[in-house]
C-alpha cells in the first residue's frame, strides 16, 4: 500500500491505497465521487474524464498514485454554493444529453475545450470533444451547448471586468 | 479491468530511477505517462512485479535549444509540446504530428519519451522523429550514449533502448524554414493511424531543394520512404511530377494486413497520402 495525499473537489484526503488502484475507482470506490462513471474501460470514450490540476485527463487511464500531491476536481465539485456551472446549465437547457452516460465527462472536457479556447468554432468544439463518445450520437446539442456556455462564461467574465 | 498486484516506485531523479531498474531487474517495467502502459496493465498482457514511474523527475521534463537542435525531455507531455513555439518554429512537422496523437485527454498525460519507447508502428511521433533524422539520449548506470534514429527503432515494440536504461532526451536538428504536413489515415476520430505520411521539405524557387518522408504504420517501425525523397529533390513543385516522385512511397516497406486493411490496400495508401502530405508540406 502507498499512501497518498489528493485535493478533490476542494477536500483534501489521505489515503492508503494499492499502487494497481486507477483514479476512477479511487474516486468512486474509496470517496464515494459516483458522479464520475466508468463507460468503456479502454480510455477510448472519454465518460471519465476528470480535471487534474486545472486540466482534463481520462480517470481509467491513470493510476491513483500517480495523483499523488495533485488537484482533482471531477463533475461534483464544478457547482458552487448550489449553483450550477455554466457549462451544467447549458448542457441543461439545450437537452445535451439522451441517456446521460457520458454527460459527465463530456462537461468536463467541455469545460477544458473553453479553458484553451474561449471562444471556439464549431469544429474546434467538435475537435476539442473528440476523445467523448455520446452513444446516443447527440453531438448536435451537446455542441449548441458548449456554444452557450461560452458566451454565457464570457458575459461572466466581462461582468467581473467591468 | 484492474491490472494485476505490482509495487511502486517514484524516484524523483534519473540516477534514482537507474537504481531502481538494476534492482528489479526483467521484473520491473518503466511507467512514463502511462497512456500505453496503463491499457495494457489493465489488460494484463503485462504483469511487472514493479512499476518505475518516471513522473517526478523534473528533469526529464522541457524543451530547450542547444545549438542547432531542440532538445525535448523524454518525460515531456504531448501538450507541453503543441504549446512550445519552439517545435512550432523549428520543428513544423512535429507539431503537426503530435496534434493528431489520440485526443486532448490523452495528448495531456501522454509523453513523446514514452511513445518512441512504447515503439508502436501505429503511433504517430515515430514517423516525424525518423524523418527529421532525431538522436536519442539514452541513459544507464554507466553513462549516456546518443543513438541515431535510424539505429533506435529496431522491431514491433523493440528500440535500442536495453534493460536497465531510459530514453532521457530526444534531440531534433532544427528544420526552421521547412515546409511541412502530417497527413493521418484513420477510420474514425482519435483512433490509431491506418496509415500516415510525415513530409518535410525546403522549397527553393518553385523547386523541391531537400525532402524527408516518414511512414506511419507501413512496417514493424516507421520507415523513411529514401526513394521518394531522391525522386523529390531537384523536382519542380509540380503535382504531376510529385505525384510521380511519390508513386515509390511504399518500396521497401512490409505493411501489416488486420481488420482495417490488408497490405496492399496500405501500399495504395501510402502513395496517395504521400503525395498529398508532401504537395501541403510544399504549399505551407
Amino acid at each position: 500500500m502507498t499512501t497518498i495525499r489528493v485535493t478533490v473537489d476542494g477536500s483534501t484526503y489521505e489515503d492508503e491505497v494499492e499502487p494497481r488502484m486507477l483514479l476512477v475507482h479511487y474516486l468512486r470506490e474509496q470517496l464515494g465521487k459516483v458522479g464520475t462513471v466508468i463507460g468503456c474501460d479502454t480510455s477510448n470514450c472519454g465518460a471519465c474524464t476528470v480535471h487534474v490540476d486545472g486540466r482534463s485527463v481520462k480517470s481509467c487511464n491513470m493510476l491513483a498514485v500517480q495523483a499523488d500531491g495533485h488537484e482533482v476536481t471531477t463533475i461534483e465539485g464544478l457547482a458552487t454554493d448550489g449553483q450550477l456551472h455554466p457549462m451544467q446549465t447549458a448542457f441543461h437547457e439545450n437537452h445535451a444529453l439522451q441517456c446521460g452516460y457520458c454527460t459527465p465527462g463530456m462537461i468536463m472536457q467541455a469545460c477544458d475545450v473553453l479553458r484553451e479556447n474561449p471562444n471556439p468554432t464549431e469544429e474546434q468544439i467538435r475537435v476539442g470533444l473528440e476523445g467523448n463518445l455520446c452513444r446516443c450520437t447527440g453531438y448536435q446539442n451537446i455542441v449548441k451547448a458548449v456554444q452557450q456556455a461560452a458566451g454565457a462564461l464570457a458575459g461572466q467574465q466581462g461582468g467581473e471586468q467591468a | 479491468m484492474i491490472p494485476a498486484a505490482f509495487d511502486y516506485v517514484a524516484p524523483t531523479s534519473v540516477a534514482d530511477a537507474l537504481a531502481a531498474l538494476a534492482e528489479h531487474g526483467d521484473d520491473a517495467k518503466v511507467l512514463a505517462g502511462g497512456q500505453s502502459l496503463i491499457p495494457i496493465l489493465r489488460m494484463r498482457l503485462n504483469t511487472p512485479e514493479t512499476v518505475v514511474d518516471l513522473g517526478r523527475i523534473e528533469e526529464l521534463r522541457g524543451i530547450r535549444e542547444d545549438g542547432d537542435a531542440i532538445v525535448i525531455g523524454a518525460m515531456t507531455p504531448y501538450a507541453d509540446v503543441l504549446g512550445s513555439d519552439l517545435v512550432r518554429e523549428h520543428l513544423g512537422l512535429l507539431y503537426k504530428a503530435v496534434a493528431e496523437v489520440a485526443d486532448p485527454q490523452i495528448r495531456r498525460r501522454g509523453t513523446i519519451g514514452g511513445a518512441l519507447v512504447h515503439a508502436d508502428p501505429a503511433g504517430d511521433v515515430g514517423a516525424p522523429a525518423l524523418a527529421l533524422g532525431a538522436e536519442f539520449v539514452i541513459t544507464g548506470q554507466g553513462g549516456e550514449r546518443t543513438v541515431p534514429a535510424e539505429e533506435f527503432f529496431r522491431d514491433l515494440f523493440e528500440t535500442a533502448v536495453e534493460d536497465g536504461e531510459l530514453l532521457t532526451a530526444v534531440r531534433f536538428p532544427r528544420h526552421t524554414g521547412w515546409g511541412s504536413h502530417y497527413e493521418k489515415f484513420v477510420r474514425v476520430a482519435h483512433q490509431w493511424s491506418i496509415v500516415a505520411v510525415a513530409a518535410a521539405v525546403r522549397v527553393e524557387g518553385g523547386t523541391i531543394a531537400e525532402a524527408r518522408v516518414g511512414l506511419t504504420n507501413m512496417g514493424a517501425t516507421p520507415l523513411r520512404a529514401k526513394a521518394v525523397e531522391e525522386a523529390l529533390v531537384g523536382k519542380e513543385l509540380t503535382e504531376d511530377a510529385v505525384a510521380e516522385a511519390c508513386a515509390a512511397a511504399a518500396e521497401g516497406t512490409r505493411p501489416p494486413t488486420d481488420l482495417n486493411g490488408d497490405s496492399d490496400y496500405r501500399r495504395h495508401l501510402a502513395t496517395v497520402l504521400t503525395r498529398r502530405a508532401v504537395l501541403a508540406a510544399a504549399g505551407g
